[in-house]
This record gives C-alpha cells, sequence and structure tokens, in this order.
C-alpha cells in the first residue's frame, strides 16, 4: 500500500472510532494471482454489528476477499479499512478462522492449546500464556461445548470438535469483527446449530460476524447481510433486497440451472412431495 | 583410447541414462527418491564387495538394484504406517543405510577396495586406468564396460516402455484402468534407477549422481510441453553439463563430477531465466504487460464510473489536490505510477483531460474499456 | 565409570551436543513436512565453508560459520525462488539445490587441495565428519552455537509453535510469520554447523529428523516432543561417540545415525498409543473375538433350527456355516471351552449355560439389527444379514436396549425368527434340558 494514504488513514489516535463508519471498508480492490485477476475492482462496505455471508460460486476470491481484508494477500490496487482505520491499527479488533482443512491436525497439541494461540498475538514477544490465559481459554471452549476435551489432542477430535476448536480460539481473541471461512463446512448438524447460536450470540454483543458461506439453502436463513460475489462484485446489501433470484442468477451464470434445481427437489422434499418421502418417515 | 576420451565417453553414459532416467522422476515427483537411493545402495555394493571378494560388476549391479528396491520399499512402507510423512520417512530411511554402508566399509577396510570420498564425488578421471579383463586381455576401461551396458539398458527400458511410463506418469488412475500395472513400472522403474546410480556411483559419487539426475530434466522441462522432447533435451543438458564441466575441471584443477555439477547447474540457471515461456524474464515481462493492462483498464473504469456518477467516497484526510490524487489515494498508487499511465492511456486518445484538471473518458475509451472489459473478464463460469 | 581419552571426551560432547540442538530443531523441520530442507541446508553450506575458508586461509571458526550460513541461506532462497517462479516442484528444487551446490563445494574443495597450503586444510573432513578432529576451541564455538539454538527455541517458543501449526492464523493475528521462518532456518543453517564436524555434511539430516520422529510417537504434546527428541538426539550422540570410542573402525556419525534409527524403530513400534505393535495387537484380539462370538452364534443357530441345544452340535454342521476349517474352529471352541462357554462331546460342541447367555445375546444383537435396517432404512431382509454380522460385535448394551425400545420391543427377525430374550427361563439353556432329559433316561 501507499505509505502516504496509509499515513492519512491513521492519523487519528488507536482506538478511536466514529460509530457510524462501517465495519470493513474496501476500495477499488483489485486481487490477482500471478497475472489472474481474482478480484476485480470491488467497492464494499460492510455494517458493524450483523451476521455477513460472503456468497459465491468455487473460484469466485471468496477466501481471497478475506484473506485480503486480514493481510494475507497484497492487493494490487486499492486498500481496505477496518473501522475507519488501517489493518495495522486494527490488529487487535479482528479475529480469524480460516478453513479447517488448512492445517495439519495430526499436529502434536491440546485442543486448549490451539485455543490458547488465540491470545499469541496480544500476548507479546518472549511472554509464555499463564493461568490466567488458560483460564480464559477454558472459558472460550466452554462457551462452543467442549470444555471437557481441553487436554484432548486435536487429531481426536470430530470434524465439528475440531470447528469448534476453531471457533473458540477466535473468541480468545475478543474482538469485534470475526473473520471466518466456511465455518460451517464439514460440520455435524448439532455443531451447525451450536455455531449458528455462537454467532447469533456475537451478534446479541455487538460484534460483527464476516464468514464465507457455500450453503445457498441457509444463507438466508443464517444471516442478515449477504455480499455476492464472482470476482466482480455483483451485490451487497441487507439479506431481503440482495438475496434475490436476479442476483444469484447474476453471481452463478449458467450453473444456477443446476442450483435451482437443486433446490426446488429440496423444497418439494420439504413440502411433501411422495416421490421424495420414501423410507423417510415410516 | 586417450584417457581424456575415455572419460568423455564414461560421463557422456552416465549422463545420457541419468538424463533419461531422470526425467520420470522429475514429472512423477520422486527426485527425493531419487537422492535417497543414490545414498543407500552404498551398502548394496559394499555388501556385493565383501561377499564376491571382487569387484564383479554383475554382483556390484545386484546388490546396488537390491538395495534401491529395499529403499523404496521402506520408504514406503514408512509412509504407510501414517506415523510419517514421505519427506521424514525418506529423511529417516537413506541415512540409516548409508551408515550401514559407511560402516561396513569401514569395518572391512581391508577387503573392500572403496574410497568413502570417491563414494561422495566419484573419481572419474582414474576411470581410463581401471581395465576391464577377459581372461588375460584388456578390453578397455571397466567404467565404460559397465555404464556402456546400463545406458544401452536404459534406453531399451525407455523404449521399450515409452507408453507405459508415459502413462503411469501422467495418469496412474487410467493407467491402472486399462491394465498398465502402474506398480508394477514403478518398481521396474526404481530398478532401472537403482542401476543407474550404481554405475555412476563409482564415476560421479552419490550426491553428484543426484545432479546429473535431477538436474538436466529439471533444465528440458522448462523448454516444453512434449515428453519426447523433453527426454531429448534433457540428454543433451547432461552431456553439454558433462564435456564443458570436464573443461572446467581441467582448467580450474579442481574435481571432474563437481564440476560437471556445477555447469548442469549454471546451464539451469541461464533456462531458469531465458526459457521464452516458462523462463523467469518471460514471466516477469508478461506478468508486467498484464499488470499494465490491468492497470490500465481499472483507471479506465474506474473514470467510466464517475462519469456514470458512482458515489465516489474520498477517503480520510486533506481534501485531495486534484483528480489524480484522488484517484491515486483510491487506488493506494504512488501518483508517479498513476500519472505514467493516465500519460499512455491519454496518447492512445482513450482519456482526456478536462478544463478543471478532471480525467473524463472518450468515445473510443468507452469502446475500448467494454472491448476489454469482455476480454480479460470473462466470466469463469459462462465458458 | 569408564575412562575416556582426550579425544573420546571431546568426541562425547560434541555428539551429544549436536543430538541435543539437532533434536529440538529437527521437531520443527519434521512437522512442517521440511524433513528433508535440513538435508539441501547442510549440502549447500559446503561451498559456503570452502570459501571462507579461501577468504581467510585459515580453518578458523567463524568464518567457516558465516560461509556456511550464506551459502545454507542461499540455497534456501534458491530453493524458494525456483518453486516461485518455475513450474518445478519442491521436490526437484530440494533435490537440484542439494547437488549443485554439494557440486560447487566440491570444486571448491578439490582445488583447495591442490593448494600449496590447502592440503592440511582437513575441510574434506566436514564430508562425512571426522568427530575425533574435534578440539576443545571447535567444542566451544559448537556450544556456543548450540546455545544460540536453544535460547532463540526458548525465547520464540510460541511464536514457532504457531509457525508450525498455522502460519496463516499467526500472520493475521499480526505476528511476523514471513520473519520467524527466515528465523527457523537461521536456525537450521546453524545446527548444520554445528553438526558438520562431528557427522558431516551428509548424515546431518539424521540427527535432525530421526529423533524427532520418534519422539513424536511418544507424546502428543509439542512440548513434551521436543524435549523428549532433544534427550533421544542427546542419548544416540553420547551412545554412538560411546561405541565408536570402545570399538575400533567404528566412525562415529553413522553409529549416532544408527542408534537413533534404531530407536526410531523400537519406537514406532512400541510407543504406548501410536505403536503399530499395540495396533496390530489391538487387531488381532478383536478378530479374535468376533471368531468366538460367531462361533457361539453359529451354535445357538443351529441348536434353534435343531429344535434344541440338548444335542451337541457335530462338527460338519459347524464347519459348513462359514466354510471354515475345522482346525480354525477347533481353536477357537477350545478357546471358548477354558471360558466354560462351551462343552465338547464326541464328534460335535455344546454350549453350557453361560455360552448359551452370551450367546443369545449376540443373536439379539444380530437380529435386531437386522430389524432396524429393515424397517427404519428400508433395506430388503436378504441385504441386512451382513451388515448385522458386523454390528452384531461392536453395538453396546446401551445401543441395543435403545434399538430394542426405538423397534417397540418386536419378537421376530426379518425372517420371521425369535429375537431371543435378555433374560428368562425360556427357551431353557441346553446344559439343563441335556442333564434333565439324561436324568430322565437313565
Amino acid at each position: 500500500m501507499n505509505a502516504a494514504s496509509l499515513a492519512e488513514l491513521d492519523r487519528r489516535p488507536e482506538g478511536e472510532h466514529d460509530a457510524r463508519e462501517p465495519a470493513v471498508e474496501i476500495h477499488d480492490l483489485t486481487v490477482a494471482y500471478h497475472t489472474q485477476p481474482v478480484l476485480w475492482d470491488v467497492d464494499l462496505e460492510l455494517p458493524e454489528g450483523e451476521l455477513i455471508a460472503i456468497v459465491g460460486p468455487n473460484g469466485a476470491g471468496k477466501s481471497t476477499l478475506l484473506k485480503t481484508i486480514l493481510g494475507l494477500i497484497d492487493p494490487i490496487t486499492g486498500w481496505v479499512k477496518i473501522c475507519g482505520a488501517s489493518l495495522r491499527r486494527r490488529r487487535s479488533w479482528i479475529a480469524y478462522v480460516p478453513q479447517r482443512e488448512s492445517v495439519d491436525w495430526d499436529f502434536p497439541t491440546s485442543a486448549l492449546d490451539v485455543v490458547t494461540m488465540g491470545l499469541y498475538g496480544t500476548l507479546g514477544w518472549f511472554r509464555r500464556p499463564r493461568r490466567e490465559h488458560r483460564e480464559l481459554a477454558l472459558d472460550c471452549l466452554d462457551k462452543v461445548g467442549i470444555r471437557h476435551l481441553a487436554t484432548r489432542q486435536i487429531s481426536q477430535l470430530s470434524g465439528g470438535q475440531q470447528q469448534r476448536v476453531f471457533l473458540a480460539r477466535a473468541l480468545a481473541q475478543d474482538a469485534r469483527i470475526y473473520f471466518m471461512d466456511e465455518p460451517f463446512a464439514g460440520v455435524d448438524a448439532t455443531t451447525e446449530r451450536a455455531i449458528l447460536e455462537l454467532l447469533q450470540e456475537l451478534r446479541a454483543e455487538g460484534r460483527t460476524v464476516v464468514a464465507v458461506h457455500h450453503d445457498l439453502q441457509t444463507v438466508a436463513e443464517y444471516f442478515d447481510h449477504v455480499v455476492l460475489l464472482n470476482m466482480r462484485l455483483v451485490a451487497a446489501g441487507p439479506m431481503a433486497a440482495t438475496f434475490t433470484e436476479e442476483n444469484l442468477q447474476r453471481t452463478y451464470g449458467g450453473r444456477l440451472t443446476v442450483l435451482t434445481q437443486a433446490t426446488e427437489d429440496l423444497l418439494r422434499a420439504r413440502a411433501g412431495d411422495p416421490r421424495l418421502q420414501r423410507g423417510a418417515g415410516r | 583410447m586417450s584417457p581424456a576420451v575415455a572419460v568423455l565417453v564414461v560421463g557422456s553414459c552416465v549422463a545420457a541414462s541419468c538424463a533419461l532416467i531422470g526425467c520420470f522422476l522429475v514429472l512423477r515427483q520422486m527426485a527425493l527418491l531419487g537422492d535417497a537411493i543414490s545414498h543407500a545402495v552404498l551398502p548394496g555394493i559394499a555388501l556385493a564387495f565383501l561377499l564376491s571378494g571382487s569387484r564383479d560388476p554383475f554382483s556390484m549391479v545386484l546388490g546396488a538394484g537390491l538395495l534401491g528396491v529395499v529403499t523404496v520399499f521402506l520408504v514406503e512402507l514408512g509412509t504407510r504406517t501414517r506415523r510419517l510423512q514421505e519427506d521424514a520417512s525418506i529423511g529417516v530411511v537413506f541415512p540409516a543405510l548409508f551408515s550401514i554402508g559407511v560402516i561396513l566399509i569401514a569395518r572391512y577396510a581391508g577387503q573392500v577396495d572403496l574410497d568413502l570420498e570417491c563414494v561422495l564425488y566419484g573419481e572419474i578421471a582414474y576411470a581410463p586406468y581401471d581395465l576391464f579383463y577377459w581372461g588375460e586381455r584388456a578390453l578397455g576401461p571397466r567404467a565404460l564396460w559397465i555404464n556402456g551396458v546400463i545406458l544401452v539398458l536404459v534406453g531399451a527400458f525407455v523404449t521399450l516402455f515409452y507408453k507405459e511410463l508415459k502413462l503411469t506418469t501422467f495418469d496412474a488412475g487410467l493407467a491402472a484402468a486399462l491394465g498398465f500395472a502402474p506398480v508394477l513400472v514403478h518398481y521396474l522403474l526404481m530398478g532401472m534407477l537403482s542401476i543407474t546410480v550404481v554405475g555412476a556411483f563409482e564415476s560421479v559419487g552419490a550426491i553428484l549422481v543426484v545432479a546429473m539426475l535431477v538436474v538436466p530434466p529439471a533444465t528440458a522441462y522448462l523448454l516444453t510441453e512434449r515428453l519426447g522432447l523433453m527426454l531429448g533435451l534433457s540428454v543433451a543438458f547432461g552431456l553439454a553439463a558433462a564435456w564443458l564441466g570436464y573443461a572446467v575441471a581441467g582448467w580450474l584443477d579442481a574435481s571432474i563430477a563437481g564440476a560437471m555439477a556445477m555447469v548442469s547447474g549454471l546451464l539451469f540457471a541461464v533456462v531458469f531465466v531465458a526459457a521464452p515461456r516458462h523462463g523467469l524474464l518471460a514471466k516477469l515481462l508478461r506478468q508486467r504487460r498484464l499488470g499494465r493492462g490491468m492497470a490500465e483498464q481499472l483507471l479506465l473504469l474506474h473514470v467510466a464510473g464517475e462519469d456514470a456518477g458512482d458515489g465516489v467516497p474520498v477517503p480520510a484526510g486533506d481534501a485531495p489536490a486534484d483528480h489524480l490524487e484522488l484517484v491515486a489515494r483510491r487506488f493506494a498508487w504512488p501518483r508517479r505510477r498513476l500519472e505514467a499511465i493516465a500519460r499512455r492511456l491519454r496518447q492512445r486518445g482513450w482519456l482526456e483531460q478536462s478544463a478543471d484538471g478532471r480525467l473524463v473518458l472518450t468515445a473510443d475509451g468507452a469502446s475500448a474499456l467494454d472491448r476489454s472489459g469482455q476480454a480479460t473478464l470473462r466470466h469463469p463460469l459462462a465458458e | 565409570m569408564i575412562e575416556l581419552s582426550f579425544t573420546a571426551r571431546n568426541v562425547l560432547l560434541g555428539a551429544t551436543l549436536l543430538g541435543v540442538v539437532g533434536g529440538v530443531m529437527g521437531c520443527f523441520a519434521f512437522l512442517r513436512r521440511q524433513s528433508l530442507l535440513g538435508d539441501a541446508l547442510a549440502h549447500a553450506a559446503l561451498p559456503g565453508v570452502c570459501l571462507g575458508y579461501l577468504l581467510t586461509g585459515a580453518k578458523t571458526p567463524l568464518p567457516l560459520f558465516l560461509g556456511a550460513l550464506g551459502a545454507g541461506l542461499l540455497g534456501a532462497l534458491t530453493i524458494v525462488a525456483i518453486v516461485r517462479y518455475s513450474r518445478l516442484k519442491e521436490d526437484t528444487a530440494i533435490g537440484m539445490v542439494l547437488s549443485v551446490y554439494f557440486g560447487v563445494g566440491i570444486v571448491l574443495l578439490t582445488y583447495i587441495q591442490k593448494l600449496p597450503y590447502g592440503n592440511q586444510s582437513g575441510l574434506d573432513k566436514f564430508l562425512f565428519g571426522q568427530a575425533a578432529t574435534l578440539m576443545p576451541r571447535d567444542l566451544e564455538v559448537m556450544s556456543l552455537l548450540g546455545l544460540f539454538v536453544l535460547a532463540t527455541v526458548a525465547l520464540f517458543y510460541k511464536e514457532l509453535k504457531l509457525l508450525a501449526f498455522d502460519p496463516d492464523f499467526g500472520a493475521a493475528s499480526g505476528l511476523p510469520m514471513k520473519r520467524l521462518e527466515l528465523l527457523l532456518t537461521v536456525l537450521l543453517v546453524t545446527v548444520v554447523v554445528v553438526g558438520l564436524q562431528t557427522v558431516g555434511v551428509i548424515l546431518i539430516v539424521a540427527t535432525l529428523v530421526t529423533p524427532a520422529a520418534a519422539a513424536r510417537q511418544w507424546t502428543e504434546r509439542l512440548g513434551v516432543m521436543i524435549l523428549l527428541s532433544a534427550a533421544l538426539g542427546g542419548g544416540a550422540g553420547a551412545l554412538g561417540a560411546l561405541l565408536s570410542a570402545r570399538i575400533a573402525k567404528l566412525p562415529t556419525g553413522p553409529v549416532i545415525v544408527l542408534v537413533s534409527s534404531a530407536v526410531l524403530v523400537v519406537s514406532l513400534l512400541m510407543a504406548p498409543r501410536r505403536g503399530l505393535l499395540w495396533a496390530k495387537l489391538a487387531d488381532r484380539r478383536m478378530v479374535r473375538r468376533i471368531r468366538r462370538e460367531n462361533l457361539l452364534r453359529d451354535l445357538y443357530v443351529l441348536g434353534e433350527r435343531a429344535g434344541g441345544w440338548a444335542t451337541p452340535t457335530p462338527w460338519s454342521a459347524l464347519m459348513g456355516m462359514r466354510g471354515h476349517s475345522g482346525g480354525q474352529i477347533d481353536s477357537v471352541a477350545r478357546s471358548l471351552r477354558r471360558d466354560g462357554l462351551l462343552e465338547r462331546t464326541g464328534g460335535g460342541a455344546r454350549l453350557t449355560g453361560s455360552g448359551f447367555d452370551v450367546a443369545r445375546r449376540i443373536v439379539r444383537k444380530h437380529r435386531l439389527w437386522e430389524l432396524y435396517l429393515t424397517r427404519q432404512l428400508d433395506l430388503a431382509a436378504d441385504h441386512v444379514h451382513r451388515d448385522a454380522d458386523a454390528m452384531e460385535h461392536t453395538l453396546s448394551d446401551e445401543a441395543v436396549a435403545a434399538l430394542e425400545a426405538k423397534l417397540g420391543h418386536p419378537r421376530v427377525d426379518p425372517h420371521g425368527r425369535p429375537i431371543p430374550p435378555l433374560h428368562g427361563s425360556t427357551p431353557s439353556p441346553p446344559a439343563a434340558v441335556a442333564e434333565a432329559g439324561a436324568g430322565a433316561a437313565s
């Protein structure tokens, strides 16, 4: 990023924040992998205190958007502001839940230890986590309902439990904005419900959640605000006004026909179509 | 045969067989298995010495081939336990086998006529004086015979199994479905690799054989997409490394095998930088051109958006001095870069500057944006 | 206490130190799946060592160390550059760097040896290591470097852990992961330099990977793993040094590698939870149990077909059930008889009272599960036998009770055979019937 504009962004002292400013503000953001654009000229504002879904087909740049906001990828153009200031200033305001497959779960460490990693960023160099930090981490495990698994080695956890560990680690970061990459991917129904409750709790506390989400069936049900992305920003806004057939068509292109077919099937099944009911409730 | 010619011919044989086998190692992402085998054949060679009591080529090849297969088997065993990743499995297996070899040689130094340093970096310079006897008659350098036979074997293997090797390399699943037995091909390849390595061992040593195995194929891989051509180029680079290396070694009065490895590295460096499609320069140029195109497009897009009356939030800070300053801040680009791009676009007649210093899209610019937009931003899913 | 010569003492100290430091750093290489990076760095360091010697003309530790560090880092950078800017994969890049840098090193080495003063350089000892040439001054330098490595790991422990486990998360929490990665590479090169004289370029990789891989099998905690790996590495170093001091013509480096390899094999086989032997044993126990339960069930079912359990079931009928050989059935029957679940009578076998209870419970599980599959999952009755065969050995009593309640306490399975009750006297246990019958007859 241009040093001059960064300085402009950061003129105000740390911690000061105008409540009317959006949680995330993105301008003219273009990101390319080698020479292939992944995100093209994205302008976006995400409101504070809401559950926000980033939705789009595979390869649409959803994870890239998240990673760029978090400073893990450098954009070609554009900048990102978190609550009105640069990421550098707002590091301690954000938390991150990466995709579950992004780490080696056979790593020799316990669930509690992973959660404690959420505190490393604020702990400072050379300081070891102490008892109060472990207590805090235990509380976070409690919030996701797996305090009893604290000493378990992480490979001995189920997929849903591993996802909960990641969420607990983000909770330990005690952030204003939570960025989550596919938090519902590959988890069991119970965990899905627990995660949803957790997100709602976060919202009730006035925090913001920005999540990449892949399941179109549940987007409208789980989230308040949606960002439809396919390399370019297709639409963004409150769920009811934005999550429309037309916008989805523009996001998913030709694929949506397959998708709507699947959705219709599902709806028909829910409505009690006898063809899909065989063996379900006899 | 003069010594120099003998050294060159032996070096060429080694380089050619390594270059052929190496192509499949590089393509199958098994370069490090080649490294492992090249170390792990040492105990096989030492045992062959001890058991046969001579430097009988047949038992040597047999011992080394056996150990090569044992290495592959042990590495796979380690990975299959799911307690070790493949890298760790290789990293524990070959040092252990190599150590056994070193100890065998050290313990039975009297019986084993092997110099440990030769094991590492070979001494091809002695090759001409170590003659092969049939009864009483000397039939030329031993190394020449061994490596010549190996080259013939490797050449025959690659020719006969070309189709199988190609298919199992690029699509093991399909190969298995068509009944090509990828596992068998794999073990055959490993066996050939072991034989190649044992031949190369004496002349270039355990580690430099890795250079011969990996570097020329890697160099060739940056120049072509076709397997046949890659094999040819790989052999050419191997031979070039051998000959140039020999010259460099003579000039520096240093190890011939080391110089061959060094030259192969230099050849790779040249190709790495200058290869037409996959080279660094080509890549950077392409990236730069595309990056510039992307930047121009972005600026046009931005100006078009402003013209269309999109709300343009001004970043925090002082009011921008002029329009360019505003855009520069929004893009987080240095102003100089933006000016250069704007200048190019004005020269092309796609942008013009209005009286109040604002950038405005011309009609040409609008249609260019339309065209380019469709070109770069072809919908990834609409195809 | 063993008396040690001056040389042997130096070797012992050097080998132990290297083992400890290599063990610690090896853990990070192992967990980051970069085990062979250490190998590449060790080989890449050789030209640096030679250059250091060429520039200063003496084998003083500092220039050699700086040379190795520079060349090692350059090697690491080359690997990164090849992977990033070409279509070659990491394994090829590692193979190229280690062999080409080594080749350059050999060229320099042979060049140096032909210089007028070069023959005494002793640089060639770095290839295989020559622990016997370790001098107290070398040990001082090695100790300093080792201390530097250990202190750095201790200071940055939590950051390095995060780097190994989840670097993206670390970067998102604002930690400079790229710089930590560089630090890790510097530490690895430092270990390489520590090990050059003791085990040599080629075997350094084993002092890194082997103790770490062994330690990993014993624990699920990174801290413990590092300590254990250090202990294993140090122990292997010490033992290797002692062995090679006691036994003639036994080079130090290879012996150290073999000692730690042996420790690794033992660990892979015997470590409490991850040991392969235990897994094998558990498998075998499971197979044994399944065979026993199958025989009990077969006896029950055959008795049921025959209309009672009083008469012994002949071997031939048992063999017909699963196509098992007489020998197989015989060995299972013997173990059941030892536990008092089965009686053998001429040419056949018969369930005892307790054997009958056990068999009845297994049959119950089997038939309940068959019923569940047909009723709840709509599977055809002739398809469920196999699944039930597998489930009858694993269903717990609680699960069976829940299953029964869910199915509404059924009495017959999908094939129309009765589902035996858990308790109760009907049908009466065969032994009792048999005894009663025998009593009546006499």
